[in-house]
């Protein structure tokens, strides 16, 4: 109402130094991403205990894997617990086309991960017309029917699953047996890809897209969102990563079986990082990484080797308080404070 | 295929197709009653379990007989898992519904952390009971005793939930919560209580399935996953929120799965339920009886 009868130059500067202020904060956010990276990177030559290097690994591939679920889950708002099926794929795309017709995990990862992002379009289809829970478990369910087919599947191993021969250490075969660290870095290299295309969609059209998505889907259709293809290019993006993500794991393991890549505590596993830290930011699937891998990994390797359930019971407590302590993630602890601090600015 | 297999066939599809439909009709009570799918449903049903094979190695009574103390325990689980968690999931302000499917899956892990403590690994099953082991033998089909007993208990199970429903104040409360959340409140009904109450009945439904199970099936911290995929797809395909709907869905997806294991490897007979499930979902999102 009071708009129209404000004066048009006044608000003209303000937009331009909002836009500009905008554009100062991107800046700053990409060189803290740098900064960031630098040092983590620099993480495994300070820690050179093989097994906590594992738990670095682990670390990284699930806040690479996490960042990957939170482009559609976080950011799109639509919450899937199927992704061990994207995952599944790129493992078995890298493995199969590396033991049997010897291409390069390289290759395996691209066309696994081409091949998930053209599953998830298909499934979309479909998918899409299913809001909230009745999604969350169509893709459940589709992630099992996978997981049952691969397990009866003769070609790709069935039950037995596929062993990696050995080789020499290698980047060209991602095959490293006598030191981890080039494992990290390739974690990590995915990491940031995932990073920076997140960082890219955040200002772009599909970016706003998205987010209208998820906060009111039929508001955003009124204003001329076109929903249906933001939900599928979420999708496609984020299980193109996935896939590339279950590619790495199944080099790092030399050893894929269908429970050991596509069960569904997977799925669980993409999306509870990004949850905890935070869905729909962009550090909050490495933050909520960063605290839950290495709790699990350490909890399951002094208590689970007992089959004393000791660390699921751990485990269980963690995901409960994760989800009642913080629904808006562990990162909205700063971030209130600088809302509270730009209020106080504000006149 | 002879009309003796047919006629097989269609026989066991039905009697494990009733049980089924009681596992999922608390799941689908629950849902109605206020919009939260509960993820350690499956897990409910591993202790139902797990509590009757601890009665019967502490009591050396049948099933059977404690089969009411199952469901009462059951009860007690599901309210307090109500207070305890869900309660809170409640209040959150955002991403509610994320932190309802995290806070029920929390749930679940730590039940299934909990048997693996006090009851190890190790598969079990509950030995000499008076149904294990026999069968009925109706012209030429044979029918376990235990599945024909489940069914029967899974119809017991259906009409007294329809005349609680439809007879009793509570039944009225809960149909009333499920209209309007805000409204009872303002008529006097404490929404908390209904809704503590409606989770003790849907844990003791399951409860009751439980017991049934445990006659025939064997028992694992995992063995509620299996069958809480069934039961999602039950309660997705009938209908979120309708129990008339858990029941037909529940028949059909023991049809349709005792149908899939003669074609299909014995393996894969749960992909035709699931293939089945998302026919009807793409074409129909609400389900055979939902209302969307």
């Amino acid at each position: 109402m009071t708009s129209t009868t404000l004066p048009a130059p006044a608000a003209v500067p303000a937009t331009a130094s909002a836009a500009r202020a905008f554009a100062a904060k991107r800046r700053r956010t990409l060189l803290v991403g740098l900064v960031v990276f630098a040092g983590m990177a620099a993480l495994p030559y300070l820690v050179r205990d093989v097994y906590l290097q594992n738990v670095l690994i682990l670390t990284v591939m699930y806040a690479a894997l996490s960042q990957s679920w939170n482009i559609l889950g976080g950011y799109c708002g639509q919450i899937s617990l199927g992704h061990a099926l994207y995952f599944g794929l790129g493992a078995y795309f890298t493995s199969v086309l590396f033991v049997t017709y010897g291409v390069v995990p390289w290759g395996g990862m691209l066309a696994g991960g081409l091949a998930s992002a053209g599953v998830a379009l298909l499934l979309g289809w479909p998918c899409f017309r299913l809001a909230g829970h009745y999604f969350s478990i169509a893709t459940i369910v589709i992630a099992e029917i996978g997981l049952l087919l691969v397990h009866n599947w003769d070609f790709v191993g069935g039950a037995m699953g596929i062993q990696w021969p050995f080789n020499p250490d290698s980047w060209w075969t991602l095959q490293f047996a006598r030191d981890k660290v080039p494992y990290f870095h390739f974690a990590l290299g995915l990491f940031v890809a995932v990073w920076f295309v997140t960082y890219l969609i955040e200002d772009s059209r599909w970016g706003y897209w998205w987010r209208a998505v998820k906060d009111d889907a039929q508001a955003a259709e009124s204003l001329g969102v076109e929903v249906f293809r933001s939900k599928m290019a979420a999708a496609a993006v984020s299980a193109f990563f996935t896939a590339i993500g279950g590619g790495f794991y199944a080099a790092y393991v030399s050893y894929i079986d269908p429970e050991s890549v596509m069960s569904f505590r997977f799925s669980l596993l993409f999306a509870l990082p990004a949850v905890l830290g935070g869905i729909g930011t962009l550090w909050g699937a490495l933050v909520g990484a960063a605290i839950l891998i290495p709790l699990t990994e350490i909890s399951r390797s002094y208590l689970g080797g007992t089959g004393s359930g000791l660390d699921l019971i751990l485990y269980g407590l963690l995901v409960m308080l994760v989800a009642l302590a913080r629904p808006e993630g562990v990162l909205s602890l700063f971030k209130r404070t600088r809302t509270a601090r730009n209020q106080e600015a504000a006149p | 295929m002879t009309t003796q297999a047919l006629a097989q066939v269609l026989a066991s599809g039905l009697l494990m197709g009733l049980i089924y439909a009681l596992i999922a009709v608390g799941l689908s009570l629950i849902f109605g009653l206020m919009d939260v799918v509960n993820f350690a449903h499956g897990e409910f049903l591993m202790i139902a379990m797990y509590a009757t094979f601890g009665l019967v190695l502490a009591t050396q009574l049948d099933p059977v007989v404690l089969m009411p103390l199952v469901a009462a325990l059951l009860f007690a689980l599901g309210g307090a898992s109500y207070l305890g968690v869900v309660r809170f999931a409640m209040r959150a302000k955002a991403n509610q519904g994320m932190v309802q499917i995290f806070a029920t899956f929390g749930l679940a892990i730590l039940l299934q952390g909990v048997a693996q403590y006090l009851f190890t690994p190790d598969y079990r099953n509950v030995q000499n009971t008076w149904l294990g082991g026999r069968t009925l033998e109706v012209g030429g089909v044979f029918l376990p005793w235990p599945q024909i007993f489940g069914a029967v208990v899974s119809l017991a199970a259906f009409g007294g939930l329809h005349l609680l429903m439809s007879r009793t104040d509570f039944g009225r409360a809960l149909e009333a919560t499920r209209e309007d959340q805000g409204a009872v409140a303002l008529v006097g009904i404490d929404r908390n209580r209904v809704f503590a109450l409606g989770w003790g009945l849907g844990a003791a439904l399951v409860g009751l399935a439980g017991a049934v199970l445990a006659v025939f099936y064997y028992i694992h911290p995992q063995v509620g996953a299996s069958f809480a995929l069934i039961a999602y797809v039950t309660v997705a395909l009938g209908g979120f929120g309708s129990v008339a709907g858990a029941l037909v869905a529940g028949v059909i997806v023991g049809l349709v799965e005792a149908f899939t294991a003669v074609i299909l490897p014995p393996a894969l007979k749960s992909v035709g339920v699931y293939a089945l499930y998302l026919a009807v979902v793409f074409v129909r999102p609400q389900g055979l009886f939902g209302r969307l």
